[in-house]
């Protein structure tokens, strides 16, 4: 046990020095800054175009089920609690909560797998080997344009997904007869302030950065076959889902 | 011309290459030939800097890998071209994108001067019409040529291929060792191969270096691989029952 644990420790370290090292090495100057460029534009697109439908249909109906619930637990109370206040509560849930971390955590599993596959197939069909020989700083060149291009993009995606929720939100309560448009509309813009966005931001950010560094991690080092990199693309979503939930925590905790 | 001196190489416990010297010239082909684990593809990896020396020395034209920085490695780098055993095409890229890839990334040639290299170095390899076409659409031999046309398009001083007839059949083989015995000749290239194949030895060996459990073993050319005393090579040049039947004949 103490051997085991001490070993998985070991490892740990072992890791996130590599991990660290990948980081340091991206910092490189680009061997040409338009090659750079269009791999930039092509992991936001490829990040943020490809994410877009299925970020928009998981908000809303993230915004829907909140609604309908509070609603719910309103009606369900004897406290004197205004149906307006529905509006106030989908739009601190999905901009303090829902819309960075369930956005993320689906972006953990969509693009992190996507980017530690990508990596961990170019890996094994020496596809990398090949871009080193040329010369091609490979973790400059590969990594560097996923990592910032999430972290350009995927704030983005978190305030659409806040704005669709809280859309959601007002189409399930309206629809289903718990709230009027003006209700609805008074709760969502009673004590509006910036902290609440400021802090979502800081989220989008922080969680963007570990999705794609902890992939672009478990795909570029892959050693070995096709089960190899099945193993690396469900670490990068287990690890990245997990960073993200910690990382949650200690947000909310410092800045709230 | 590059110069490897008493290189050592070991993987843990694992001592791959134990003291191997050899001099590669240009405009000759020099092969790396020996039954699989001799350590063939780690010299190889040694000398393209994909993996570290632990002793000894790899010079290119008198400048020693070993003392070079990162950014040294990297314009060294620029000068070698490398074929790999599985082609390492970048399987997104149209055949056209991928031979333009080093002169996007390393030149400022002009749109129309690029794809005028592209397509002269498509056409030494003997490919036309395959400029819109993926990887994946194309055949094993095309694929190697591509990835020729690749290696070549930025004028090596120094070419590597590792296994360039693996999974090809035999006279599609004939054909890529001819077309990089003519491009080493014609542009006076370093060529290094990494092969298990009898036929390139014997059609294309200008230097043969045979690796026996991380030793060298024999260096030579082509018609002097026969003549040998070295008992290693012979068991590994007559491997197949066949061969050892005509061997039988011939002595006989």
């Amino acid at each position: 046990m103490k051997i085991s644990t001490t070993f998985g420790a070991m490892k740990f370290l072992d890791d996130f020095g590599e991990y660290i090292l990948m980081l340091r090495n991206m910092a490189a100057k680009p061997e040409k800054f338009s090659m750079y460029w269009k791999e930039f534009i092509r992991q936001i697109n490829q990040i943020g175009v490809g994410s877009l439908v299925i970020v928009s249909i998981v908000s809303v109906f993230i915004g829907a089920v909140t609604a309908v619930q509070f609603g719910y637990q309103i009606q369900a109370t004897n406290m004197p609690i205004p149906m307006s206040f529905l509006g106030y509560v989908v739009r601190e849930s999905m901009i303090l909560e829902l819309a960075p971390t369930i956005s993320c955590l689906l972006l953990a599993g969509k693009v992190g797998s996507n980017i530690s596959t990508e990596l961990g197939t170019m890996r094994n069909s020496e596809q990398i080997d090949a871009l080193e020989i040329m010369g091609v700083n490979t973790t400059a060149y590969l990594v560097g344009p996923k990592i910032f291009g999430g972290v350009f993009i995927i704030p983005f995606l978190v305030i659409i997904s806040a704005a669709l929720g809280i859309m959601g939100g007002w189409l399930a309560g309206a629809l289903s007869g718990l709230i009027t448009s003006p209700e609805y509309l008074d709760g969502l813009t009673r004590t509006f302030g910036t902290y609440g966005t400021f802090v979502m931001l800081i989220k989008a950010l922080i969680f963007a950065f570990l999705i794609t560094s902890i992939s672009c991690f478990q795909g570029y080092y892959v050693k070995g076959g096709s089960i190899a990199i099945g193993n690396a693309s469900t670490r990068a979503v287990v690890n990245s889902s997990i960073a993200i939930l910690l990382s949650d925590y200690i947000i909310a905790a410092v800045l709230l | 011309m590059i110069e490897v001196e008493n290189v050592h190489k070991s993987f843990g416990d694992n001592h791959v290459l134990k003291g191997i010297s050899a001099k590669f010239k240009p405009g000759e082909t020099s092969l790396i030939i020996g039954k699989s684990g001799a350590g063939k593809s780690v010299l190889l990896k040694c000398m393209v800097g994909l993996f570290g020396i632990d002793e000894g020395q790899i010079t290119y034209s008198d400048r020693p890998i070993g003392e070079m920085d990162d950014d040294q490695k990297r314009d060294l780098r620029t000068e070698m071209g490398m074929l790999f055993q599985g082609n390492a095409l970048f399987d997104s890229m149209t055949v056209e994108e991928n031979v333009k890839f080093p002169l996007d990334m390393f030149t400022d040639k002009s749109e129309a001067e690029k794809l005028d290299r592209v397509n002269f170095c498509l056409s030494r390899v003997k490919l036309e019409n395959v400029n819109d076409l993926l990887p994946s659409e194309i055949s094993g031999g095309m694929q190697k040529r591509v990835g020729i046309a690749r290696a070549i398009v930025l004028n090596p001083k120094y070419l590597f291929c590792d296994e360039p007839n693996s999974g090809l059949d035999p006279q599609t083989s004939m054909v890529i060792d001819d077309l990089i015995k003519e491009i080493t000749n014609e542009y006076n290239i370093t060529t290094v191969i990494n092969t298990h194949d009898m036929n390139s030895v014997t059609s294309i060996g200008e230097y043969v270096l045979f690796l026996h459990n991380g030793h060298k073993n024999w260096e030579g050319d082509r018609t002097q691989i026969f003549e040998t005393n070295s008992e290693e090579v012979t068991e590994f040049i007559f491997a197949s029952e066949f061969l050892k039947q005509v061997r039988k004949q011939y002595k006989a």
